[in-house]
This record gives structure tokens, C-alpha cells and sequence, in this order.
């Protein structure tokens, strides 16, 4: 990160960082500290003692079914959603990655989805898959499924994870289009001259050169799909039916801001912060170089 | 060969084409139909023309439960406007100081924002709330935009915008004479001018699409966001008026979808060259 | 002759490695001085030191009789013409141009007037309003120079100017900054790797090797008499040619080992007998002639109007010669290396050895 030629002085940039330093500290080291101590301490019904725990909070949160349950929805809600908007947008990369008539179209007819809010794709998607009033939902019906997705909890977790899938999808066709195309010409065109065909081609050339642009997609989706996506719950299924798509943030929420407890909420954002340093340093082990160098 | 190839990928970007425009455009239609009617569950493909008054009457008006959407809309387009420009703002400087200076603590400031990188409000969500309550910030334009506005994505990016800037120009510029200040504005800005773009798309789509620290952080309807507002007329469940729901949803859409297309170009060009 | 620019001590040490080894300079005014030696020899540092860019571990640089050591590039009055142009992209030609006037506070009529004489006299009229990425290689590489000239400064800086253009316009853009530097009579300093550059650009070279000053001298000199085996290595194409020997008794000759013993043609060198020398022969000193000695040729490079041949003597020594016309009747040729030919260097120090003086 060395540059040959700066500027002399140290007052000027230290004015310049001091105030993306300073809100960098209010509102997330702060914060982190604060969760911290909130996470070790318990504070009575009335909310007036508040005393040093240890880690009672963290054992009983892992002690609990229903955060155990919680960690195993999210695990599934995110590699589903990961999958489904990255495997879509991969085909889709794909079959735009050529000199196509109408290509600008297509791209434009592709990426606006990024723009659309997760809340506001939950909303688009309950007209469609509504049992009494969505198109695709009274089909179901009428095929005889048994589609209520405000009673079937594996219906309701499938709702959720193709609208919150549907709006990644831009994102992933963006990336993968892009890394298509920065592969040199001239490697595909050797690996052509090499006799390489279709899927060969895609198995051997584009897809290991393609794999940090994949890697860090993973990353990405995986945090949007664990972060992004409490609108898309709160807008369809509140968590339920049940706690069937009770995802870790939406648990949060549902236990610091509506239950009230504000001890194993602190250790419940304790965790996942740890969950997202961890993803961010996997992530940096891998694409480090590109980043830090 | 490759006409079929060809014929192939016309049909997947197709198909993925209308799967994208295919709920827009039913919501579309559900807006211009009557509320008995879809909660009858006669959806249409065609859009009932004579009924495009429902558009203004949820700007003037609103629906069960919220204010008027032009109110809700106003509130998202400054929540993302002072996200986007604020994050921008504050990223550059830190971004240049970082590259372009050396001074005590440099990495030190550079990683303490580093570490923040994907740290999203959601993570810290009930203590951030705490500090806003202590600091009088709930229920305010502040507090719903400034703990927005910190994080490193942006400070990231612009540092390795600038750290590719050839030496070569910075050296040219400081031997016509430019000071510090002015190598940013004249030289540093115009240069990064795509990844500008390319950020400012970025963030405003966020600040816009923000659910959870505004459904916490602002309870006072007057900060109702449109995306807020659209999940509170869902959630009064037996007296759902889809119709008006429907509206403020294709209404909500437009402005960062414009913003997303209208800077397309730059969009694609500044994320990804950015990003790697 | 009065010293314009004054390099006294100049040393530069990026934490323990030295880059520079105390370097004194002094350039008269309106002189050209090419700095010349390989990558990594330190060249473009010393511009850099020069340029304010960069801070000098020990020494002074004076400009025009005042220390300007310590002073920011700005307020040196120095422009410099980068080797990848460092033009500013955004901005048109004239933009570009005025830059460095509008910061230090020039009327708009006087920028104006200036610019637009620089541009004529680099023949850019007709480009003023273009961008940069709308120019060829030498359209860019006369506004960098256009960029330097217009602010009329006390000092030229030229870092491998050329080094991005290709042969042809290499050759006439060299010409060119040969014109122009002359006809503005501005002292300049330029740094290549080139060694027909620094041929025929130069006032006088200055050859570094490591980090210190090799041979200042002019471009001839230094052809005729290298100070040491690596100038006369460096300068001169193909590379001279170089043998081991040692110093005869009464130092008047160097034996050769099986190629056989050479008389001095200009006096006896000092220094005991057997002292190692290496002594050089450049290719085109080389001689046919069929009373000589063998010399088998390995490789043939033809070059139009001379040819480059690459052999080996009959003990294995590795030669080159180049001579007038064509390719060469046989592959086994007989030649001679004329005694008054050879440069006579310690194997040692790789110093030049002249003759000792006749004393009184």
C-alpha cells in the first residue's frame, strides 16, 4: 500500500480521518464495547440492578433449543439463498458472456433488481405466492397442494428464501459477468486451439479462474442473506409459522427490542459479530492479497 | 452451432428477464384493480388504464395505517442522499489521508476502520440503539442517517482507487505547484470520477432500502420511510388494501431503480473494477 | 564558466541499503547533462533528489547559486518531463499546459499567450482542445514537454523521456529535444538507459554504476577513454571486447597467455610484472587479415550496411568484430587485433591504466 510519492505533514491528514475516525468510534466501537459488557451482565425485570454474569448469558443462549434451532434455520436459510441467487446469476453470466443482439437490453433487464428493497421483494413475491390472492399461490391450490405457507413452516422458509434469493440474483450476474469477461481473450482462444469444448472449457479455463470472483460472491451473499433480509421475514412470515424462519438477526430483534432481554440479545449480537469477523477474515485469507497489498 | 448457442442464451436471459419483470408488472396491475377483487384473487395480466388515479391517490393521501407517500418517499430520498454523499464525503478524506500522507498512527486509524468493513448495522443493532439513546439521537433525521453513514466499504474502495494512481501524477502535479488540497480536487476527484458514480449508486440503493434501523431507530410516523411505510400497510392484516399496497410499491421502486439504470454504466464499471 | 546547478555530497539511503554514494555535479548554465547506466544504478533517484520528490540523506543542491535542498518541488522553479508522461487525464492539452501557471496565480491573457507560443513552437496549435487519450505516443510526449517548457523554468528534468515511443519516432524526437533544448538555452539534466541517447545528447555524461559516479566527461571521451572496464563495457555497441592478461617486466607489453604478447603502442603502463590486466578491444577495431590468427564464427548478425560477427578465438576466448558490408566469404576467418587499439584496464580495481608519464 506504499505509494513512492506523498505529501509532507501529518496535521492535514489527521483532520482529514479524524471524522470518519470519530463516527467509526461512537457508532461501532462503541456500540461493540457497550454489547459486550451488556452480554457478560443481567438486569432485573424491573430494569433497575443490572450485575456481571460471566458468560451465563452465552450458556444459556447456547443451552437454549430455540436459539439452537434459530442457528440451524439460518445456516439453511443462507446456504439456500447463497446457492440459489449465485447459481442463478452464473447461468445467466453465462449465456450473456457473447456478442448477443439486444445484450445492453438484457443487461439492463437484469440488473435492475439490485435496486429493489428486501422488503419490497417480499411484498412483489406475497402477491405471487399468496395462497388466497397470489397467481402462482391459487395455482398451487388448484393443483392440490397444500400450499399455506402461514401454517407450513417449510413452505414459509421457501417463501422467504426465493424472494430474498430473486433481488441477489443482479448482483451475482453483475460480478460473474464481469469476471467472465476480464478472462484474457487470448486464454480462451488458446485453450480452444487446445481442442477445450464447451462445459470442458467452462470446467477447466473459466471456472478456476473465475473462483475468487465466486469466493468473495459467497462471502457476500452469505452476509446479505444473514443481515439483509429481516425486512423480507418481517414483511412475510413475522418469524413463524411457529419460529420456522426465525433467523438469528430477526431473533435479535425479536428478543432485545419486543422481549425485552436485553442481556442474552447483547449475547446474541456478540455472536454474530464473531460469525462476521470470521467470515471477513476467511474471506481476507483467501482474496488478502487483493485487498491489503 | 453458435446460432443455437445463441438461440440458447436469448432463451435463458429471456427467461430470467421475466422473472424479474413479472412480479413488477403484476404488482403493476394489482394496483389498478379493485381491493375485493384481489382479495378475491382475480389477479390480471392486463392493467385496468381507468385506474391509474390509485398512483395519485396514495401520493396524496397514503393508506391504512401510514401518511401520504410522497411524505414517505421524501424521507427515503434524504436518508439516502445524506448516506450516500455523507459516506462518500467522509470516505474520500480518510481514503486520501491514508494514501497520500504519512503520519503517527496511520495504519492504526486505517484498521480501526478496516476492521469495521462488514460489520452491518444489523450485527450491533441493540446497542447501537443504546448509544443513540444516550446521545438524544432517536426519533431524529440524525439518528436515522449518521450511524448509517459509518463504515469502511467506501473507505476502502476509494483507497485503492487512489492507490492506483500512477506516483507519476502526483509528482507532476506537485512540481506545477498543487498542494494538497487542491491535487484532491483538481487532479484526485475528476480521476475517480467513475468510481464516484459507481459508489454513489451503491449507497443510495442502501440508505433507500434500510428496514431494520429505521423501523428501530424513528417510531414517529413523520420519519416513515416508504420502505417502512409499505410493510406497515401489510401488517394490518384483515383490511389489506393490496391495490394501495401495490401502488406504493411500484412508487417506492422507482427512484433507485432510475438511479440504478440512469448510472448503469458507471455503476458496472466503477464495482467492478473497484471490487478486485 | 559559472556553475548553474550544484550537486555537492549527494548521498541517499533508503534505511540501510545506500542507493547513492556521495555524488558532486556542477553543471554550467544552459548546459545538457545525461545521466546514464543501468537499471537500478541510482539515475532516476538522482533526478528525484533533484526534483524535491525525494529528500537527500546528506549533501546540498544549489540552483542558480541558491540551497535548495530543502526546498518543496514547488518553489524550485525545476519541470520535468515524465517517461509515461504523467499528463493529466481529465484535462485538455491547453489544460494541461496551464496547469502549473493557473496555481501560481498567472493572468488568464498571459497563460493564454504562453501556451499558445509553446504550442506552436512544439507544433500542438491544432490539439489544444483535445484530451490526452485522444493523442499518439509523440502527440503526448510533446505536451509533457510542452507542460515542462511553458513555465520557463531554471531547470529541465528528463526521466527516459523516450523510453515509451517507438524506434522511429525515438530517433526524431530525440533530434528534437536536442533543437529545442539549445534554442531555449535552459540547463537540463536527463536520465536514460540509452547509451545512443546519451551519445548524442549529451553536453556531458555522467555514467553511475552502483551508486556512484563513474566518468563524467564528454560523450567522446568517454567513447575514446573509459575511465573503467564497466564504462567501456557499457558505452559502445556491440560491448567491447575483453581478455586476461598480465603486465610485463618494465611494463611495456601484457602477455596473453597462448594468444601471445602485446607491446604497448602508446608507452609502458606501471606496476610490478604479472600485476592482471584486462584489456579491451572494441569489435570495430577488430581486423581481417589473412596473416592473423584463427577466429571461427559462431554467429552471423547482418545489419545492412555492417555486420555484427560473433566467434572464438582458437583457445575458446569469445570474440566479436563487426565490419563494413555483408556477411563474411568463410566461417573460419583469420584476424588481427592492432596494438594501438587496446583500452588497458587493472583486472583489480577495473580502473583505466594510461601510460606513466615520461618523468621530467
Amino acid at each position: 500500500m506504499e505509494r513512492r510519492t506523498i505529501f509532507p505533514g501529518w496535521r492535514l491528514p489527521l483532520l482529514l480521518v479524524a471524522p470518519q475516525l470519530l463516527l467509526t468510534l461512537v457508532f461501532f466501537y462503541w456500540p461493540a464495547a457497550e454489547g459486550l459488557w451488556q452480554s457478560l451482565t443481567r438486569t432485573d425485570a424491573f430494569g433497575i440492578h443490572t450485575r456481571f454474569v460471566g458468560l451465563a448469558n452465552f450458556a444459556a443462549l447456547f443451552a437454549d433449543p430455540r436459539y439452537r434451532s434459530s442457528v440451524a434455520i439460518t445456516l439453511v436459510f443462507c446456504a439456500a439463498v447463497t446457492a440459489l441467487s449465485l447459481g442463478s446469476g452464473l447461468v445467466l453470466a453465462l449465456a450473456a458472456d457473447r456478442e448477443l443482439r439486444g445484450r445492453d437490453l438484457y443487461r439492463v433487464l437484469l440488473i435492475w433488481p439490485y435496486a429493489v428493497a428486501p422488503a419490497i421483494a417480499a411484498v412483489l413475491w406475497l402477491l405471487l405466492l399468496n395462497p388466497q390472492i397470489g397467481t402462482i399461490g391459487r395455482w398451487l391450490v388448484a393443483l392440490g397442494v397444500h400450499w399455506d405457507y402461514a401454517l407450513n413452516g417449510t413452505q414459509a422458509l421457501l417463501l422467504v428464501i426465493v424472494a430474498s434469493a430473486w433481488k441477489q440474483v443482479s448482483y451475482n450476474f453483475l460480478f460473474v459477468l464481469a469476471g467472465l469477461q476480464s478472462i484474457p481473450r487470448a486464454v480462451i482462444e488458446a485453450a480452444r486451439m487446445d481442442g477445450a469444448k464447451g462445459f470442458h472449457r467452462f470446467r477447466t479455463i473459466q471456472l478456476p479462474l473465475l473462483a475468487p470472483t465466486l469466493f468473495f460472491l459467497v462471502i457476500v451473499d452469505l452476509v446479505y442473506a444473514a443481515f439483509d433480509t429481516f425486512g423480507v421475514i418481517q414483511a412475510m412470515t413475522q418469524g413463524g409459522p411457529g419460529r420456522a424462519t426465525e433467523t438469528l438477526v430477526f431473533k435479535v430483534y425479536q428478543d432485545g427490542v419486543v422481549n425485552l432481554d436485553l442481556g442474552s440479545s447483547a449475547a446474541q449480537s456478540v455472536v454474530l459479530m464473531g460469525g462476521v469477523i470470521l467470515l471477513t477474515a476467511l474471506q481476507f485469507r483467501f482474496l488478502g492479497r487483493r485487498v491489503a497489498s | 452451432m453458435s446460432g443455437c448457442r445463441d438461440w440458447l442464451a436469448h432463451l435463458v436471459l429471456g427467461l430470467g428477464a421475466a422473472l424479474f419483470l413479472l412480479p413488477i408488472w403484476l404488482a403493476f396491475c394489482a394496483a389498478t384493480l379493485d381491493p375485493a377483487a384481489i382479495d378475491r384473487g382475480e389477479l390480471s395480466l392486463v392493467p385496468r388504464l381507468d385506474h391509474l388515479g390509485v398512483f395519485l391517490e396514495v401520493l396524496r393521501h397514503g393508506g391504512p395505517g401510514v401518511g401520504p407517500v410522497w411524505r414517505m418517499l421524501a424521507v427515503s430520498a434524504a436518508m439516502a442522499l445524506a448516506i450516500a454523499l455523507g459516506k462518500i464525503a467522509i470516505s474520500i478524506l480518510s481514503a486520501y489521508a491514508v494514501v497520500f500522507f504519512r503520519f503517527p498512527f496511520r495504519r492504526t486509524a486505517f484498521w480501526i476502520i478496516f476492521v469495521t468493513l462488514m460489520l452491518p448495522v444489523e450485527v450491533r443493532i441493540i446497542p447501537t440503539y443504546a448509544v443513540m439513546a444516550d446521545l438524544h439521537f432517536i426519533d431524529t433525521f440524525q439518528g436515522l442517517t449518521v450511524p448509517l453513514i459509518a463504515s469502511a466499504t467506501a473507505t476502502l474502495l476509494f483507497r485503492q482507487t487512489f492507490v492506483a494512481i500512477p506516483d507519476e501524477l502526483l509528482e507532476a502535479a506537485r512540481m506545477d505547484g498543487a498542494g494538497p488540497l487542491r491535487f484532491l480536487w483538481d487532479v484526485v476527484l475528476p480521476v475517480s470520477a467513475a468510481n464516484l458514480a459507481a459508489l454513489f449508486v451503491i449507497l443510495f440503493v442502501y440508505g433507500w432500502n434500510q428496514y431494520l434501523w429505521p423501523l428501530l431507530a424513528a417510531t414517529s410516523p413523520r420519519l416513515d420511510t416508504v420502505v417502512i411505510g409499505i410493510v406497515k400497510m401489510i401488517g394490518i392484516d384483515t383490511s389489506t388494501e393490496w391495490n394501495k399496497v401495490m401502488a406504493t410499491a411500484v412508487l417506492a421502486l422507482v427512484p433507485p431503480v432510475l438511479v440504478v439504470v440512469g448510472l448503469q454504466r458507471w455503476f458496472v464499471k466503477g464495482l467492478t473494477e473497484g471490487e478486485k | 564558466m559559472t556553475a548553474d546547478l550544484v550537486l555537492e555530497g549527494v548521498h541517499k539511503s533508503y534505511g540501510q541499503s545506500a542507493v547513492l554514494h556521495g555524488i558532486d555535479l556542477a553543471l554550467a548554465a544552459g548546459e545538457m547533462l545525461v545521466i546514464v547506466g543501468a537499471s537500478g544504478c541510482g539515475k532516476s533517484t538522482l533526478l528525484r533528489l533533484v526534483a524535491g520528490l525525494e529528500s537527500l540523506t546528506a549533501g546540498r543542491v544549489l540552483l542558480a547559486g541558491q540551497d535548495i535542498t530543502a526546498r518543496d518541488p514547488a518553489a524550485r522553479d525545476i519541470a520535468m518531463v515524465f517517461q509515461n508522461y504523467a499528463l493529466y487525464p481529465h484535462m485538455s492539452v491547453f489544460d494541461n499546459m496551464a496547469y502549473g501557471l493557473r496555481i501560481r496565480g498567472r493572468s488568464r491573457s498571459e497563460i493564454a499567450r504562453r501556451v499558445e507560443e509553446t504550442a506552436a513552437l512544439l507544433g500542438l496549435g491544432e490539439l489544444l482542445a483535445r484530451k490526452p487519450r485522444q493523442l499518439s505516443g509523440g502527440q503526448r510526449q510533446r505536451v509533457a514537454m510542452g507542460r515542462a517548457i511553458v513555465r520557463e523554468p531554471k531547470l529541465f528534468l528528463f526521466d527516459e523521456p523516450l523510453s515509451n515511443l517507438d524506434a522511429k519516432l525515438r530517433v526524431s524526437m530525440r533530434a528534437e529535444i536536442r533543437r529545442l533544448q539549445r534554442r531555449l538555452g535552459v540547463t537540463s539534466l536527463y536520465v536514460t538507459h540509452d547509451q545512443v541517447e546519451a551519445m548524442t545528447l549529451g553536453d556531458r555524461l555522467l555514467v553511475l554504476h552502483q551508486g556512484r559516479a563513474v566518468q563524467l566527461a564528454t560523450p567522446m571521451e568517454v567513447f575514446e577513454r573509459p575511465a573503467d572496464s564497466y564504462v567501456a563495457g557499457f558505452i559502445g555497441a556491440p560491448a567491447m571486447n575483453f581478455l586476461s592478461a598480465t603486465l610485463l617486466p618494465g611494463g611495456g607489453g601484457a602477455d596473453l597467455g597462448p594468444l601471445g604478447r602485446l607491446e604497448f603502442a602508446d608507452g609502458p603502463r606501471p606496476g610490478p610484472a604479472g600485476r592482471r590486466l584486462t584489456l579491451g578491444i572494441r569489435p570495430e577495431h577488430v581486423a581481417l587479415d589473412p596473416a592473423g590468427i584463427p577466429f571461427t564464427v559462431d554467429l552471423v548478425e547482418p545489419l545492412g550496411s555492417e555486420t555484427v560477427l560473433i566467434g572464438r578465438l582458437p583457445q575458446g576466448e569469445m570474440l566479436a568484430l563487426k565490419r563494413a558490408g555483408g556477411p563474411p566469404p568463410a566461417e573460419t576467418l583469420a584476424i588481427v587485433l592492432p596494438p594501438a587499439q587496446f583500452h588497458v584496464f587493472d583486472a583489480a580495481s577495473g580502473l583505466r591504466l594510461d601510460p606513466a608519464r615520461a618523468a621530467g
